[in-house]
């Protein structure tokens, strides 16, 4: 939670801006020339392939070939409709927003009960559940990854929509749990009391009372959680890798980079790649600070 | 609210219990059966029994924990456990396994495919963490410091901080596999944006992919690095805002210059977010999966985890199941290394 005040306070720290006073020393001035010089380095680093992408989802895959650092003369809008359509990009995507509807959910709502319960009542048991979820943060997910592949098969839900949620939700239960339960430990104890009191049952309380308080918390994990599972490639690669048609995003777009190389429309791949990396970009732009937030704080678990 | 309390009141059942009410404490049996029993139907006398208040709190904890734990249990817990038992058997999928002690591991002991792709997995795990945080640290400290100085303040951000961060955060938001097949884009021989640029500057760029290890380990680390600095970096500004103004200033007074105040200021104090970072980014660097799978041509550069997944994909899942808890063994050292090395008394402020 600390990093998420520390964010906003040196997020802050530059807008009071004071004109340079009457005596900058020389060293100062020339290490600001030189520590931008830097920075904007870096942002060319960082966005630089980005933009490269976008730029050349609008040239033809002849151009693109040839000459990869040219301007295109012309938008050619139709490598969008391409990736869309022939390129099965519009299925992905469609792919992608059904599991994230129903995982999304899922999480939030068996992430929020199971922090409710752990951060607010006493009972026995209730650390090492905490532990059991704090504990399962650390290890790698791709040890998991066989076992995992046999207990789906044996449910039956490999291969299947449902399943790929289940896995989500299950893989994201862990940090979800841990951040919310600090956060219902912040709320004041008052106002459940007082719900109580009125006769609310431990239900009512939680799903009027409680969620609605906790609702900062919520959007920082349900951000994180969104970009986490939105971006997942691990599991359904393992999970949901058979029927082509079924793919999820990321997956979509690696199956097609290789097959570009051998039908050698470029165009449609960039233009895949555009679409799937705006959004995101479009989104985090918007909620900057609690992506920032939400995110580095995943590492300091 | 209220309105449900009133509706209860109604005379309780019959043969249920005496006719004596609300005096004599219910029967067991009644609780067992107002476990199941929504509080509405559930009998006055039972709802203000004490002992019916502990019940209904349990009731609720089971009810609100029983289905996460189910997930979270079925799902993670016991595959994890499964891996350890499966990686001393012969498990190949099916439903028999035998129980064959270490003889994966003596395999792989003498398994060349399995030693070159951990020598490279175990560079990236000593290399990347180094170049990321310290290019991290670096733009994080021009961010909150690099500023000029101004009337009455130690020290600076740089003008614009707040879009340096948002730009190289961008790589963060973006998944594994589309940077993978970006960067597979940009580092390709002939169309690839990075050969297209050197040209643009005279120099005749390698096949970064195209067989030589060298160069593709250094492709690696570059993408690495470049999806993990932005994080850097927004995770020591905001360790470096957090350090107190006066500190600075007492630096300042005492005459140090910009590299005394990072070096003894700076960087010890927020010395445990820099440690936590070097083991996160550890971690991530062994675990680099899919830009290897989907960027790296097969026959240029294997890591341990692609190691794995290919022999999972042959079917041999005991053999796989080894190479993961390897995975975790080396993790465990790694990050026990880094908190032994790293670890000095932690300064309060």
């Amino acid at each position: 939670m600390s990093t998420l005040k520390n964010t906003s306070r040196t997020g802050s720290s530059p807008q009071d801006a004071v004109p340079a006073g009457p005596k900058p020393a020389r060293e100062s001035a020339t290490l600001n020339v030189f520590s931008h010089a830097f920075l904007v380095l870096w942002v060319v680093m960082a966005a630089g392939p980005l933009l490269w992408v976008v730029m050349t989802a609008f040239r033809t895959s002849g151009d693109i070939l040839s000459d990869p650092m040219g301007f295109t003369t012309s938008l050619h809008w139709e490598n969008f409709s391409h990736a869309w359509t022939e390129a099965n990009i519009g299925l992905y995507v469609i792919n992608s927003l059904t599991i994230l509807a129903g995982s999304l959910t899922g999480t939030m709502l068996l992430g929020s009960m199971a922090a409710y319960v752990i951060a607010r009542f006493t009972f026995p048991g209730n650390r090492f559940v905490f532990m059991l979820f704090a504990g399962g943060m650390m290890f790698p997910v791709i040890l998991a990854l066989v076992p995992l592949y046999a207990v789906m098969d044996n449910f039956g839900i490999l291969e299947t929509r449902h399943g790929l949620m289940i896995a989500y939700i299950a893989y994201s239960l862990p940090f979800t749990t841990f951040f919310l339960t600090s956060f219902f430990r912040t709320l004041p104890t008052g106002v459940q009391e007082a719900a109580m009191v009125d006769g609310a049952s431990h239900t009512r309380t939680f799903f009027q009372i409680m969620l609605p308080m906790a609702k900062p918390g919520l959007v920082s994990i349900g951000i994180f959680n969104f970009l986490g599972q939105w971006n997942q490639y691990l599991l359904p690669l393992l999970l949901n890798n058979e029927d082509e048609s079924k793919y999820v995003l990321p997956q979509g777009l690696a199956a097609l980079a290789v097959n570009q190389g051998y039908r050698g429309d470029w165009g449609a791949l960039f233009a895949g790649l555009t679409i799937a990396m705006l959004p995101v970009l479009v989104v985090y732009i918007v909620f900057q600070r609690q992506v920032q937030a939400g995110l580095t704080a995943g590492a300091l678990k | 609210m209220s309105t449900e309390i009133r509706a209860d009141e109604r005379p309780p059942k019959e043969g249920e219990s005496g006719s004596t009410g609300a005096q004599k404490p219910p029967g067991r049996l009644l609780f067992a059966a107002a476990v199941l029993l929504p509080p509405r139907f559930t009998p006055q006398r039972v709802r203000y029994d004490r002992r019916y208040r502990t019940l209904d709190k349990y009731r609720f904890i089971v009810g609100f924990l029983a289905i996460p734990l189910a997930f979270y249990g079925l799902f993670v817990i016991s595959p994890f456990l499964q891996a350890i038992y499966y990686s001393f058997t012969d498990w190949s999928g099916g439903p028999v396994a035998n129980f064959i002690g270490f003889d994966n591991y003596v395999k792989m002991w003498n398994d060349e495919r399995f030693w070159d792709s951990t020598v490279t997995s175990v560079t990236l795990l000593v290399v990347a963490p180094v170049v990321t945080l310290v290019l991290g640290m670096f733009f994080a400290y021009m961010i909150t410091a690099g500023g000029r100085h101004r009337k009455g303040q130690a020290v600076s951000g740089v003008a614009g901080s707040s879009l340096y961060k948002v730009v190289y955060f961008f790589p963060q938001v973006l998944s594994v596999a589309i940077i993978a097949v970006i960067w597979g884009r940009v580092f390709n021989t002939n169309s690839g944006l990075l050969n297209g640029s050197l040209d643009l500057v005279g120099i005749d760029g390698p096949a970064w992919l195209g067989g030589e290890y060298s160069w593709a380990l250094i492709a690696m680390l570059t993408v690495l690095s470049w999806s993990f600095v932005g994080f850097y970096v927004v995770l020591f500004s905001a360790a470096m805002g957090s350090i107190p103004r006066d500190i600075y200033e007492a630096a300042l007074l005492d005459g140090a210059g910009r590299s005394r105040t990072f070096f003894g200021v700076t960087l010890p104090l927020i010395w445990d977010t820099v440690r936590t970072g070097w083991i996160y980014m550890g971690i991530q660097a062994l675990d680099s999966f899919a830009i290897v799978l989907v960027m790296m041509p097969k026959h240029v550069l294997k890591v341990t985890p692609v190691f794995l997944y290919e022999r999972f994909q042959e079917g041999q899942y005991g053999y796989a199941t080894s190479i993961g808890v390897v995975l975790l063994v080396l993790s465990v050292v790694f990050s026990l290394i880094i908190m032994r090395v790293g670890s000095r008394d932690r300064i309060e402020f």
